[in-house]
């Protein structure tokens, strides 16, 4: 009986020691690149190749971001900025407006109407493309940072709808009859009880759909053409017109594009894991 | 009396009927503005032999659907998303599912495993195709300093049709996997932790307890990320057309870098749209007709 005991426990000693090993494999494959990335954002140009990649940068040298920086890195980040808060803004607005008559009122072709956004969830960008592309041609938005605030609206509304409606849902009946007998009206009801109590929907929504904005590619790629007006995503790009055979110089790019995602996990590690894992409710 | 109610109750439902209509108006312009009207205008558009810019394409009917369905390069685009999706969900749920476990069976101690581990989700699509570019160069990258480190030579993983596309495989599964393990962590902590203790009581060890309990446990929250991974994989776009931009010789082309370099690059939107507009039809009938097999099966039980 003894020696049983003790055999199950070497043995869950060993599996252990066994996936304590893989969970070690596992983190140095998930941080190698971007250690890669880091340390080698400080090299010089040729210290790089000379040196060998895994090789510490002789000093902590800012050089390279010096140069990132005053070049046009700012204006890339302020567009993203600027995307990224009209289009939240208006995307959380929109999305609790129609939130609240889809989980609290009963109206014909409500089913309908909700079938129909939350549809919307599977549909791939790409096929909404050429029609984009044009209609901001002719919108005469065609590069600049404003063609983007609809099609990145637009792109999260269904999802929005989809978790603020079921969170609408779930605010208790009694509170309503109460408000109603007060003699509060429907749309005043939305704005002081149903909005504040659907504010932790929100700031998870917030940062789902914020991170997707902030790494935005495909819209911006094709919406926008001049320097001057593309978002972040596309800033490596340019920089690597520039700096083709600087490997460096757009580690550092790289690392600052990065930087502000690394300042929301070290601040808000729970928050932003949890943000950014509500669209799972997909399917 | 009783007239005097029912138009009362009339116009209350008039009422909701209005204040609903107002609060839905934006939601429902921009959807049609954004995504219905342009689904529709890319259908009509693929029936155009069009460049993009002259101001009279020419009606070809249905010419751009014939040539789809007898074009190698979509159909080997089509394949590579295939091969793409079924090998995202074979490596990344599984890897996922096992770390989960170990945060789970490990408790606090683990916690670091968990923030090292996530640290990929933290950079964009386009952020990580770049830095992979570099990191798998043949001067000066990851790989290729490794082999030389024990006397090999550079390794071109990206430049041979052979291992590109399962490079990229392999890349999107660097990227995707901590999705998974957040999400099945997520999924433990629904099942419930007194399930653990009765189970141990009843004398189940670890195994048995993932197997037998954990596991179906886990089923609704795998069958949503095996459907959101299904979905992702078709429509991958922004790492592979940073990366590889499709190449070496089509042997990384996806539906959608196919489509985005016709429409963009050869200004063939005629084309393009039609590729679009297949690219659609098949992710649509492909995510339908899984949903219907995981719930059916759900509801046979």
């Amino acid at each position: 009986m003894e020696n049983g005991y003790k055999m199950t426990k070497i043995k869950s000693r060993i599996a252990w020691v066994i996936a304590t090993f893989f969970a070690v494999a596992a983190a140095i494959v998930a941080i190698t690149p971007f250690i890669f990335m880091v340390m080698n954002s400080f090299k010089e140009k040729f210290e790089m190749l000379t040196k060998g990649v895994f090789a510490l940068p002789d000093k902590l040298d800012f050089t390279n971001y010096i140069e990132v920086i005053q070049g046009n890195f700012f204006g890339y980040f302020l567009n993203s900025v600027l995307v990224l808060a009209v289009s939240l803004i208006i995307l959380l607005m929109i999305s609790a407006f129609a939130s609240y008559p889809l989980s609290r009122f009963q109206f014909g072709m409500k089913g309908l109407i909700y079938s129909a956004i939350v549809a919307c969830m599977s549909i791939p960008v790409h096929i909404t493309l050429i029609p984009i592309f044009k209609m901001s041609q002719s919108m005469r938005l065609y590069d600049s940072i404003w063609a983007l605030i609809g099609p990145y609206v637009a792109m999260g509304i269904p999802i929005s709808v989809f978790i603020l409606t079921s969170f609408m849902e779930q605010i208790p009946k009694e509170i309503e009859e109460a408000a109603a007998i007060d003699g509060c009206g429907k749309v005043r009801m939305f704005f002081s009880i149903i909005l504040p109590m659907a504010k932790p929907g929100l700031s998870t929504l917030a940062i789902y759909n914020g991170v997707n904005m902030w790494n935005e590619f495909i819209f911006a790629y094709t919406l926008t053409q001049s320097q001057g007006n593309r978002t972040l995503p596309l800033a490596v790009w340019e920089f690597k017109g520039q700096y083709s055979m600087n490997t460096p110089m757009i580690m550092s790019v790289l690392t600052l594009t990065v930087l502000p995602m690394i300042i929301l996990f070290v601040f808000a590690q729970d928050k932003l894991i949890k943000g950014m894992t509500a669209g799972a409710v997909k399917g | 009396m009783k007239k005097d109610g029912i138009t009362l109750a009339r116009k209350r439902q008039r009422n909701t009927n209005c204040v609903a209509a107002i609060f839905l108006a934006p939601v429902i312009i921009l959807l049609i503005v954004y995504i219905f009207y342009p689904i529709v205008e890319t259908f009509r558009v693929s029936a155009f032999d069009w460049n993009g810019i002259s101001s009279n394409p020419k009606f070809i009917g249905l010419g751009n659907w014939v040539k789809l369905l007898h074009d190698d390069k979509f159909w080997t685009a089509f394949l590579n998303n295939v091969k793409v999706m079924v090998l995202s969900i074979l490596i990344q749920i599984p890897l996922g599912i096992a770390m989960a476990t170990f945060v789970e069976f490990a408790g606090k101690k683990a916690t670091i495993f968990k923030i090292l581990w996530f640290i990929p989700m933290l950079m964009s699509s386009v952020a990580i195709g770049f830095l992979f570019t570099y990191a798998l160069a043949t001067n000066g990258g990851i790989i290729s300093s490794i082999s030389q480190f024990f006397g090999g030579t550079n390794i071109d993983l990206l430049g041979n049709p052979d291992t590109a596309l399962y490079t990229v495989i392999g890349v999107i599964a660097w990227q995707f996997t901590p999705f998974y393990m957040v999400y099945c962590v997520a999924g433990y902590t629904n099942v419930s932790k007194d399930v653990y203790e009765a189970s141990v009581i009843d004398g189940a060890n670890k195994r048995q307890y993932f197997v037998h309990i954990a596991l179906p446990l886990l089923k609704p929250t795998l069958k949503s990320a095996a459907i959101l991974s299904m979905v992702g994989s078709l429509k991958y776009f922004d790492l592979v057309y940073v990366m590889t931009g499709g190449g070496p010789s089509n042997a990384t082309e996806l539906m959608a870098t196919y489509m985005y370099k016709l429409s963009f690059a050869q200004f063939n939107m005629g084309y393009g749209s039609a590729v679009a507009g297949g690219m659609f039809i098949l992710i649509s009938f492909i995510s339908l007709f899984t949903m219907r097999i995981l719930n059916g099966r759900k509801e046979g039980r």
